[in-house]
């Protein structure tokens, strides 16, 4: 069971917002005690997913929060667009699959530098990722 | 219809300045002799817009007042003045005009619509105050930015033969065209054959970060030079491993120091300590 404790919302509409949100994921890690290997493979997961963001969905809004499972303390952030879609999900997820012109390594790069990953999307109705990186995950 | 009571207000000039700088140094929003010379110049024109454009705030005359508030207002901005202080300036002014219509007009009726007439005139122009503030502040975060892409991008020649170029911050598109530039116009000019990026400063390397470099790396090669990137720090590493990000046809090293002995190699030069 996994329980939010802190939580804070951000918009993000132009490529000028993402530094600021990475600066605030960063705080988040900083104060459960998060190890610089862990708070970069958490910042450097959420500037992929928050490019995504900007690129394929057009713009939404990151929600950010510490998060205890009764053990260990984490931070989840939780990406929300209201952009297109995507219309095959296990390609998407697949290593160097890209219908852009980038390396093809955001969502299964992701997926392998956080402890929970979750992807869900609708044709038309935009994607919403949720990601945890635990402190000591 | 212009009201007569606004025009005559141009008779008591002196005494609405008065009224006006007691008003503003009530609530500290001045800071004395420029000030005054302004606020002198501001209700001159005002005041005889008033007098002569019949109450058609389009006018020439107004046009012109207009221009000097918004000189006047950038001007407070870029002398320290709060927004709050910014708009206290044109609200004194109205509180001083609005006593003086009491003073010289006792029917409530015509006094009510005078007032009416002058606050809607003001609070125009305390809009138009902000938006000149605002932009006056816009302009100088703009003028930053280009002074910090300007700065940021170093190309220093460090051996001959060989430049480095040190990125700290975020590597995003617009700013990898001003380096990729940057560094190859360097090895132009200086004939180098040898370049190291050092990555020491740039927080966080994902896919985008990353392909900017290899697309930089590969522009390097193709003007004849090699490209060494240097600054890759623990964490990073394992995070770009983690990501699956391919470095492998890319000389990276952990220092500039060791890029630099690297270079030495490549060169084929030595450093010896002197005896």
């Amino acid at each position: 069971m996994t329980t939010a404790t802190n939580k804070e919302e951000l918009f993000i509409v132009k490529e000028q917002d993402v530094v600021p949100l990475r600066n605030r994921v960063k705080e988040y890690g900083v104060k459960i005690g998060m190890s610089i290997l862990n708070q970069t493979k958490l910042i450097t997961a959420t500037s992929e997913l928050v490019r995504n963001l900007l690129k394929y969905g057009g713009g939404g809004r990151v929600i950010i929060e510490s998060v205890t499972n009764g053990r260990d303390l984490g931070v989840r952030v939780i990406f929300i667009d209201k952009g297109p879609g995507i219309k095959d999900i296990n390609l998407a997820m697949q290593d160097g699959y890209s219908t852009g012109k980038s390396l093809g390594l955001g969502l299964p790069g992701t997926k392998r530098l956080v402890n929970e990953f979750d992807i869900q999307t609708e044709l038309g109705n935009g994607t919403t990722v949720t990601i945890i990186k635990w402190k000591n995950g | 219809m212009q009201n007569n009571l606004l025009a005559s207000l141009k008779e008591h000039q002196n005494k609405l300045l008065t009224t006006w700088s007691q008003l503003l140094q009530a609530n500290g929003s001045t800071d004395g002799v420029t000030e005054e010379e302004e606020s002198k110049e501001f209700a001159a024109l005002l005041l005889d817009a008033l007098q002569h454009s019949n109450g058609n705030t389009d006018s020439d005359e107004f046009e012109k007042v207009y221009d000097l508030l918004i000189g006047i207002s950038s001007s407070r901005g870029r002398r320290g003045f709060s927004p709050r202080e910014n708009a206290q300036y044109l609200i004194a002014f109205k509180e001083a005009a609005s006593s003086i219509l009491s003073e010289i007009e006792s029917d409530p009726v015509k006094l009510y619509s005078a007032n009416l007439e002058l606050s809607t005139l003001l609070n125009n122009m305390t809009i138009l105050t902000f938006e000149s503030y605002m932009k006056g502040r816009e302009d100088v975060i703009s003028r930053q930015i280009d002074e910090i892409s300007e700065i940021s991008t170093p190309v220093i020649r460090v051996w001959d033969g060989v430049v480095a170029l040190p990125i700290i911050g975020t590597l995003d598109s617009s700013r990898t065209q001003v380096v990729m530039e940057n560094l190859l116009q360097q090895i132009v000019d200086t004939g180098s054959s040898i370049a190291i990026l050092d990555i020491s400063g740039v927080p966080a390397v994902d896919s985008l970060v990353a392909q900017h470099l290899i697309k930089t790396v590969s522009a390097t090669r193709l003007m004849g030079a090699e490209c060494i990137i240097s600054g890759i720090r623990p964490e990073i590493a394992q995070t770009v491993v983690h990501l699956g990000i391919d470095l492998t046809g890319i000389i990276t090293k952990a220092s500039l120091a060791s890029a630099l002995q690297t270079a030495f190699d490549m060169l084929q030069l030595t450093v010896v300590k002197r005896k």
